[in-house]
């Protein structure tokens, strides 16, 4: 092989191997130097495609038109299911049809300063460069956009951006552009050029000679651990933010191919970046499984208070408007209600913790249309955000037209994921990694609809072109797994069914997971601090062992059962949340949706050390959990010049 | 608020299945259908039984994981409400509910509420889609689109591909589904080149699939989350009527 593919860590600087340059001709002479696969050879190459979201879905389409052998996997009953599918808002896309003063540049610049100047800017540029293309492909796929009464396309505002470059569809927009990506999956299924095993989970990775040549996966049906071998593997299967058990994912969603592919050598980088959304539906109890995200675009139009007086439990009709504190308009008089995430989560957090919350428990802000209500009439307002409306209705049994709607944060994204180059392979060569399992383009905050712009551009338009790249340098070497490389992974695997299965203990997965997300959320949520961070170092530990000593799960391994599928997403959780937490020690800076709190300015914004922490943090896994090994990658601004990031 | 269960349990597929009772205490009104549910597996875990298998997991009611019958009604009272955005606050003290699977020869129960959907994909890759590979596409404002044909467009794609209208069909007819994709993807000016063929490949897969034949019952429409309409199923059936005056279109193979 040639050496330019073997990045293994070493120690030293991680090299991400952008291609030098105009910042502008960077992808193009990327794909000028890349190698191609004869068209008549490609299927003789298996490409094994793990997840099936936008990334996954896309990339496993795109692929299979190319001609590659491609075998898809979800642990869903159909590749429509993905989690991107819940995704509300929008994509945004640098095409400038309103004439607003839009531009790749603009785009790209918006999203390096989004992110807190922890982002790649290489990638970072490719991702805006791609955003148009995308919606053309999506439009050429039937996806339903939102349209003028001329025919063409509309666009909206969002949370970071002082420009219209948010496609939607309704409040639906991942469902109708993850559907565009499973109709395009399906139609290679039935071409015959991809292969789709539903209710199967990816389980290990399996690693040969160095390289990513297959995976170890469950059927969730009949139980039966099996190997799949292939000459390389795309693992898109989405992020980590049910770590803190609360959060607005899927149920389903989970770390465990991510976290398996790490243990296997691939590593782990920013795992302390998360976003937390600051409009969800507050907890309302105990018995709450899941936290729901109220569209950001509502921010356009409503308007968020709390009382100025703390402990001030007047229903909010009777309080006037001069003992109303509109702290956003207050402290970010430029962007308002549409400052960005990291930033309007925090201040929630920050009147909470004042006394000033309202609702049950005191976790909660108003999020107030009566304004805009006045202003538009209650039928424009329904005609915008009609299903979100019911939606809150539906979950709260409360009218967001007649009172003020309760929000709060809750955790939603992960910016986190494993170390990618810039063509997107991990450090294990032939193991890719596309959306938000990779930790490339959202630097220390995603502002918001610029995940499906992230996903789509991995699917369609980046792992298309690096896959071939990487394969056009290998001999194919099969499908086949009768190799002693894949028996010992499969052996470990079904080991690991058997002991989660063997503890017999008295306690619920569920149980284990919810302590584990308290400790995550109060100790390293939206404000995080050295002495907290250290108590969840020794919580998380503890927490584990009593997992694997008290854990229940009923019925056997040759069945579908669900509680063994949760139990070992938890088991992966509990080891991931160590690294998480040790990251967020490590960073003594505050930068994104990774707030120290030792590290602010003098009125609580997020204090920067770009002298000590201008890189990314890749982690090794050395065989202790507690005794990661850091790899730091430089991080060099060329082209928007590191500054202190203002919304004001 | 306490209520009675009687939930259809059943191992495996081919297994024989029974319903079982079971007593639901103490649910907050503020509780969603599942969370109440995941309190009477945690119940279950501890007293060392099975829990119950449901599919969710978005609870957001867009994936179309979740569904089962509640009382005879798919997904239950409230209507365009998927049964994990339903809560607790719908019903009464003391209720008796009955849970079962989608009930159709098309979707075998896999184990309790659990059921094979994968004859709806089976639909969908018979001509559910629009042949646009990668990189192909115009610029996207190059292809015009009138607004009403868009939003009509877009109320049948607002499918989320659950079942409910198979389940609560007395045919078990995916006819809604199908007139879904059709409709959506017929509606736009891209769609147009592999309309016919679209309509006539998706409804011959449907009918090589274990469902029955549409009646005009309107019980989908009715039990449909998103409330998609029956007046997609008219278009289909007008768009079948005009696929068969036109010839199919060379047997290229779908992709490639």
């Amino acid at each position: 092989m040639s050496t330019e593919t073997a990045v293994r860590p070493r120690e030293g600087a991680l090299d991400a191997r952008v291609p030098p340059g105009p910042i502008e001709r960077k992808w193009e002479r990327r794909r000028f130097e890349m190698k191609l696969v004869n068209p008549a050879n490609r299927r003789k190459y298996t490409i094994l495609v793990v997840g099936t979201g936008l990334a996954g879905g896309a990339g496993a389409a795109s692929l299979g038109e190319l001609g590659y052998n491609v075998k898809c996997f979800s642990y869903h009953d159909s590749p429509r299911r993905a989690h991107s599918i819940s995704a509300q808002g929008g994509i945004n896309a640098a095409k400038n049809y309103r004439n607003d003063g839009d531009s790749v540049f603009r785009l790209f610049y918006d999203t390096v300063k989004g992110g807190d100047f922890r982002a790649r800017e290489g990638n970072v540029y490719r991702l805006a460069e791609l955003s148009g293309n995308i919606i053309d492909q999506c439009v050429a796929q039937g996806v339903p956009f939102a349209r003028e009464y001329g025919g063409l396309l509309d666009t909206r505002s969002f949370g970071g951006a002082l420009v219209s470059r948010t496609f939607y569809a309704r409040g639906q927009t991942g469902q109708q552009l993850l559907l565009g990506a499973y109709q395009a999956l399906e139609r290679q299924i039935a071409a015959g050029t991809v292969r789709m095993f539903p209710r199967t989970e990816m389980l290990d990775l399996v690693v040969v000679d160095g390289r990513a040549r297959g995976i170890v996966t469950r059927n969730l049906v009949t139980g039966a651990i099996e190997a799949h071998a292939g000459d390389a593997v795309v693992l898109a299967t989405g992020g980590y933010a049910n770590v803190f058990y609360l959060s607005t994912n899927a149920k389903a969603s989970n770390a465990t191919a991510i976290w398996r592919a790490h243990r296997r050598g691939a590593l782990f980088a920013n795992p302390c970046y998360t976003q937390i959304h600051p409009t969800c539906i507050p907890v309302s109890g105990e018995h709450q499984s899941k936290l729901t995200l109220m569209s950001e675009s509502l921010r356009n139009d409503g308007r968020v208070w709390v009382p100025k007086r703390a402990g001030d439990t007047r229903p909010p009709d009777r309080i006037p408007e001069a003992e109303r504190d509109y702290y956003l308009e207050r402290k970010y008089p430029s962007y308002g209600n549409l400052a960005p995430r990291d930033i309007s989560s925090r201040a929630a957090k920050e009147v909470c913790d004042q006394g000033r919350g309202v609702g049950p428990g005191g976790r909660g802000v108003y999020l107030d249309f009566a304004d805009a209500i006045a202003r538009f009439g209650e039928d424009k307002i329904r005609e915008r955000y009609g299903n979100l409306f019911d939606m809150y209705e539906r979950i709260t049994g409360e009218n967001g037209y007649k009172v003020p709607m309760r929000i709060y944060p809750a955790a939603h994204y992960v910016m986190g994921g494993l170390w990618v180059d810039y063509d997107l392979m991990s450090t294990i060569p032939g193991l890719f990694v596309g959306g938000e399992a990779n930790f490339s383009d959202h630097g220390a905050n995603r502002l918001g609809a610029s995940a499906l712009m992230q996903g789509l551009a991995d699917g369609y338009f980046i792992l298309p072109y690096t896959l071939g790249h990487y394969l056009a340098q290998v001999t194919p070497a099969g499908d086949d797994t009768r190799v002693p490389a894949f028996d010992a992974v499969r052996r470990e695997v079904q080991d690991g069914v058997r002991r989660l299965l063997a503890v017999g203990g008295s306690r619920s997965v569920d149980s284990f997971h919810r302590d584990l997300g308290r400790v995550m959320w109060e100790l390293c949520g939206m404000a995080r601090n050295d002495a907290g961070l250290r108590k969840a170092l020794a919580e998380i530990p503890a927490l584990r062992e009593d997992f694997w000593r008290n854990v229940r799960v009923l019925e056997s391994g040759e069945e579908l059962n669900q509680s063994l599928e949760k139990a070992g997403r938890v088991a992966d959780f509990l080891e991931l949340a160590e690294l998480l937490v040790l990251d967020a020690l490590h960073r003594t800076e505050s930068c994104g949706g990774h707030f120290r709190e030792e590290s602010q300015t003098e009125d609580g914004e997020a204090r920067r050390d770009d002298e000590r922490f201008a890189y990314v943090a890749a982690w090794e896994y050395t065989g202790t959990l507690s005794q990661p090994r850091l790899h730091k990658e430089p991080l060099a601004f060329e082209h928007v010049h590191l500054a202190t990031r203002s919304y004001k | 608020m306490n209520l009675t269960l009687k939930v259809w349990r059943q191992k495996g597929a081919g297994a024989p299945g029974r319903f079982v009772t079971y007593e639901a205490r103490d649910v907050s009104p503020a509780t969603s259908f599942l969370e109440m549910l995941d309190a009477v597996n945690e119940g279950l875990i501890a007293r060392g039984e099975a829990p119950i298998a449901f599919e969710h997991d978005c609870r957001e009611g867009i994936c179309g994981s979740c569904g089962f019958v509640i009382n005879g009604v798919p997904h239950g009272p409230r209507r365009g409400t998927t049964v994990c955005q339903l809560h607790m606050r719908v019903f009464e003290d003391g209720d008796v509910l009955t849970l079962e699977p989608w009930r159709a020869r098309a979707f075998p129960i896999l184990k309790d509420l659990v059921v094979d959907r994968s004859a709806l994909d089976r639909i969908i890759q018979a001509g559910g889609f629009i042949s646009a590979p990668t990189g192909s596409a115009p610029d996207a404002n190059a292809i015009l689109a009138p607004k009403e044909d868009a939003e009509r467009a877009f109320d049948a794609a607002a499918c989320i591909g659950c079942g409910a209208c198979v389940a609560a069909c007395p045919n078990a007819s995916a006819m809604l589904f199908t007139a879904a994709k059709v409709s959506h993807l017929g509606l736009f000016p891209q769609g147009q080149p592999e309309r016919w063929d679209r309509a006539r490949d998706m409804v011959r897969a449907m009918d090589g699939e274990a469902f029955g034949s549409c009646t005009n019952m309107r019980e989908c429409e009715a039990a449909c989350p998103k409330e998609i309409s029956i007046a997609f199923i008219a278009r289909l059936n007008r768009d079948l009527v005009k696929a068969s005056f036109r010839p199919r279109r060379a047997a290229a193979a779908a992709g490639v």
